[in-house]
């Protein structure tokens, strides 16, 4: 079962954790994972306090690519579920920005298969931020970490 | 034939715009991309960096794959969410 929305409003963590939990006795282990905004961006070095974050999307795009990614994730870990929020619009530091949420009849199966949704939804999903500091405004430059993370499923 | 086009990001600001109908003969991504550069700034100093991706009908591409009559080929930055 996959359940992917992107959205302005704030995520629901009990809907979204009730879900899950109310799936059948077949499930095992629930892994979840909720990004929140941070006030500093320390990137290359290069520290910078972080007023405001707006992120923006390819409508269309983005749920068929979450989609997609859940679906690859149910298959290699066989997991019963897998629930995605992305949230969209404007944030302020603390703000929720991203919550996954995955039931497996085992914990690895669980913790294995939330990391590697998000690690493909970093570096596939088509979503940007762009950051307000009080230097101005930038777009935030893509990692190589994160393109290393999603690599490491590929072994 | 007619291809839709979509920007986003720093390439939409860049460009000035959130997309365009093209007409063109380019039969590929990277056809239609050298067409746009020739055009000139501000096509050319966007499009011309490599790490601009495409994706045709909602799916992320290489630039050597084909288009057709009426898909919606989108340009953006690496994708930064989550």
């Amino acid at each position: 079962m996959i359940h992917i929305a992107v959205q302005t409003a704030d995520i629901d963590l009990n809907a979204e954790y009730a879900a899950l939990r109310g799936l059948s006795a077949q499930v095992g282990g629930i892994a979840t994972f909720l990004g929140v905004m941070r006030d500093i961006n320390d990137v290359g070095g290069d520290t910078a306090q972080v007023n405001t974050l707006t992120l923006e999307h390819y409508p269309g795009m983005t749920e068929s690519s979450l989609q997609a990614i859940a679906q690859q994730a149910s298959k290699r870990f066989n997991l019963q579920a897998v629930r995605v929020v992305h949230r969209v619009g404007t944030f302020s530091p603390s703000d929720a920005i991203v919550w996954v949420g995955v039931a497996a009849s085992h914990r690895q199966a669980a913790f294995d298969g939330c990391a590697y949704v998000m690690d493909y939804l970093k570096t596939e999903a088509p979503f940007w931020k762009k950051e307000v500091t009080p230097q101005g405004s930038r777009w935030v430059d893509a990692r190589d970490s994160d393109t290393a993370a999603q690599q490491r499923w590929q072994l | 034939m007619k291809i839709n086009l979509k920007y986003f990001a720093s390439v939409r600001e860049a460009l000035g715009k959130d997309g365009e109908i093209v007409s063109t003969l380019a039969t590929t991504v990277a056809a239609l991309r050298a067409e746009l550069i020739a055009k000139g700034e501000p096509y050319a100093s966007t499009l011309a960096n490599t790490r601009v991706r495409a994706a045709v009908n909602h799916a992320m591409v290489a630039d050597e794959v084909a288009i057709d009559e009426g898909d919606e080929l989108a340009f953006f930055p690496p994708v930064t969410g989550g």
